[in-house]
């Protein structure tokens, strides 16, 4: 059994080999059948999935050149669709029907993808292990006793069980791409404004994005260059115009001569699993095979992301979750007064990180610990962008490094420590800071059979190249091919 | 400051934040939160004499437009979520604001 692609479903539904209706019924059957154990989705839109497969089946001609006809997707449940539950994972929007869908998803639709469900994840996407849900953890379907990452657990662990070829998620410090390392699969951050935010729901809006998770780079570039592009709706969107990414890739042959890609050993020092070293170095021989260049680059700030990340993300997440107060929609608590409501429906409304998120984020922002907390780190975010964009100067396209320092971690283990559950974000948190994107491929496997992913930061607006490499790279190994155990069911 | 928060800190940042904690999560996060900032503390040592900081990577802006009426959501849509609308008059209903 192999697994299935983007680019298999779009062609055999363009050449009619295959029913768009056959393929959305295959991937609800594998709902069915796989989600008892994964618990990747937190609502499933079977009837509203088959309607549009149906439509799609009954005017070929329409859909024939549609980028995306007949390919199923799944959502992160913070991504707003018009008429379908969008929960967030969090207690507090567990009925929130919104009236309008993220521009993503209107543009999935307009390219004849078909929408099967929403995908469980962290608490407003706050986490790196899914153990946040309100609704449970999400199961890593390579090993279903560990956690698949965070936040976009589910979306990775749709893709990887391959019930979807597709799923889309959010990155705001790694949470496409630290969940698609811990499962096997491609995820994809586009750099800050390449996508449009616009039915996001709100974490940190200097560092959130939307990006594809998928089986290969030649899926994710076919995703990006359905959803990336500058959106009236979203005003931090950016006006740079959206290349065919796929056209980078179809023609050549995999060619990346010439190509200076930089690796900062002294970051990787401390705290790396043994396994993921030898995959990273593993898979830099493979590039290098082909002809790339690695130069070692200095990012002397860079090991103070994590304290950054956390001191800017929280702040930011502390403010738009404000308005989560009971009033206009979600869920309210019976309280004797107004202000009394707004804590009490907060109080039960939020879960446990998001509330010692939303209270370190506003102490950082409160009188007299502004400026040595939120404006400090702000001027190290700047030291950390300029430190990328020196490195880019010297004629560098990408910089590697591993996309976690460890495999998949068992559930239950980091839940009592949030530090410790921090660190999970070492190596993903500067590309947001810096709003750079980044893309992990899978690059083998530890010992004990867990997927290990590669990190690639690329140039703002040059998510080009690092489709081009991860493509690359692809050719030359199999880890992208390989299911999971449970897949096989 | 850091490290260590005292109760009475965590909840001057709880009435902040609106959030009505339990004695359980007032110690929980007394501890985590001062744990949390220790470890961030580490920014204060970064010589940051002159560095601008960084709000939004946007370099370049292209959000300006006319200021035009243009459709906006449907008033029942609006309301459609609330957890107590008053769809008749159009409004949202909370709990009385003097108590």
């Amino acid at each position: 059994m192999t697994a299935t692609t983007i680019r298999d479903v779009r062609d055999a539904v363009r050449s009619r080999s295959r029913s768009a209706t056959d393929v959305c019924r295959g991937a609800l059957d594998r709902i069915a059948a796989l989600d008892p154990t994964l618990h990747a989705f937190n609502t499933v839109v079977a009837d509203r999935a088959l309607a549009r497969a149906e439509a799609i089946d009954r005017e070929p001609d329409r859909w024939r050149e549609a980028p995306l006809a007949g390919v199923p997707v799944a959502l992160k449940d913070n991504l707003c669709t018009r008429g379908v539950r969008t929960t967030a994972s969090s207690r507090i929007l567990d009925s929130f029907v919104p009236p309008y869908s993220a521009t993503v998803v209107d543009r999935l639709e307009r390219a004849g993808a078909v929408v099967v469900g929403k995908t469980n994840c962290d608490e407003f996407a706050m986490g790196s292990s899914n153990e946040n849900s309100a609704y449970g953890p999400v199961r890593n379907p390579w090993a279903p006793d560990r956690i698949p990452g965070g936040s976009s657990g589910g979306s990775a662990a749709a893709v990887a069980a391959d019930i979807t070829p597709l799923a889309l998620g959010s990155d705001t410090g790694g949470s496409i791409r630290q969940p698609a390392a811990l499962c096997g699969v491609v995820g994809l951050k586009p750099t800050y404004g390449r996508v449009s935010r616009y039915g996001l729901i709100a974490f940190g809006s200097s560092l959130d994005q939307i990006g594809p998770i998928t089986r290969t780079a030649y899926d994710a570039a076919l995703a990006l260059s359905v959803i990336a592009g500058a959106d009236p709706a979203d005003a931090t969107s950016a006006p740079e115009a959206v290349p065919d990414y796929t056209t980078f890739l179809s023609g050549l042959t995999g060619d990346v001569r010439n190509a200076r890609i930089g690796v900062p050993r002294r970051l990787l020092e401390q705290g790396v699993d043994a396994d993921v070293l030898r995959a990273i170095d593993e898979a830099l021989d493979v590039l290098r095979s082909r002809g790339a260049t690695l130069v070692d680059v200095d990012l002397p700030h860079a090991k103070y992301a994590i304290s950054v990340y956390y001191l800017i993300a929280t702040a930011e997440a502390s403010s738009n979750l404000a308005r989560y107060d009971g009033v206009r929609y979600g869920y309210r608590a019976s309280a004797r007064d107004l202000r009394d409501m707004y804590g009490k429906t907060r109080a039960h409304g939020f879960g446990p990180e998001v509330k010692r998120r939303i209270m370190l984020g506003t102490y950082v922002l409160s009188a007299g610990y502004y400026d040595a907390y939120y404006l400090k780190a702000q001027q190290v975010r700047t030291l950390i962008l300029r430190d990328y964009d020196e490195a880019f100067r010297e004629d560098i396209v990408a910089i590697a490094m591993p996309t976690s320092p460890t495999a998949a971690f068992p559930i239950g283990e980091r839940v009592s420590d949030p530090l410790q559950m921090y660190l999970a974000d070492v190596f993903t948190v500067s590309a947001n800071l810096a709003g750079l994107p980044a893309i992990s491929v899978p690059c083998g496997f530890t010992g004990g059979r867990l997927p290990i992913g590669l990190q690639l930061t690329g140039r703002r607006f040059d998510e080009a190249t690092l489709l081009r490499l991860a493509d690359a790279y692809e050719r030359d190994t199999e880890w992208s091919k390989q299911l999971p155990p449970i897949a096989h069911r | 400051m850091p490290s260590g928060f005292t109760r009475a800190q965590v909840e001057a940042i709880a009435a902040l934040a609106h959030l009505q904690l339990d004695e359980a999560e007032i110690d929980l996060f007394a501890r985590q939160l001062g744990d949390i900032l220790a470890a961030a503390d580490e920014v204060q040592g970064v010589d940051t004499t002159g560095v601008p900081p960084t709000a939004s990577v946007v370099t370049r802006h292209s959000a300006d437009r006319e200021d035009e009426v243009r459709p906006s959501l449907d008033r029942d849509e609006a309301l459609a979520n609330a957890p107590d609308p008053a769809l008749d008059a159009g409004l949202f209903k909370v709990p009385r604001v003097i108590g």
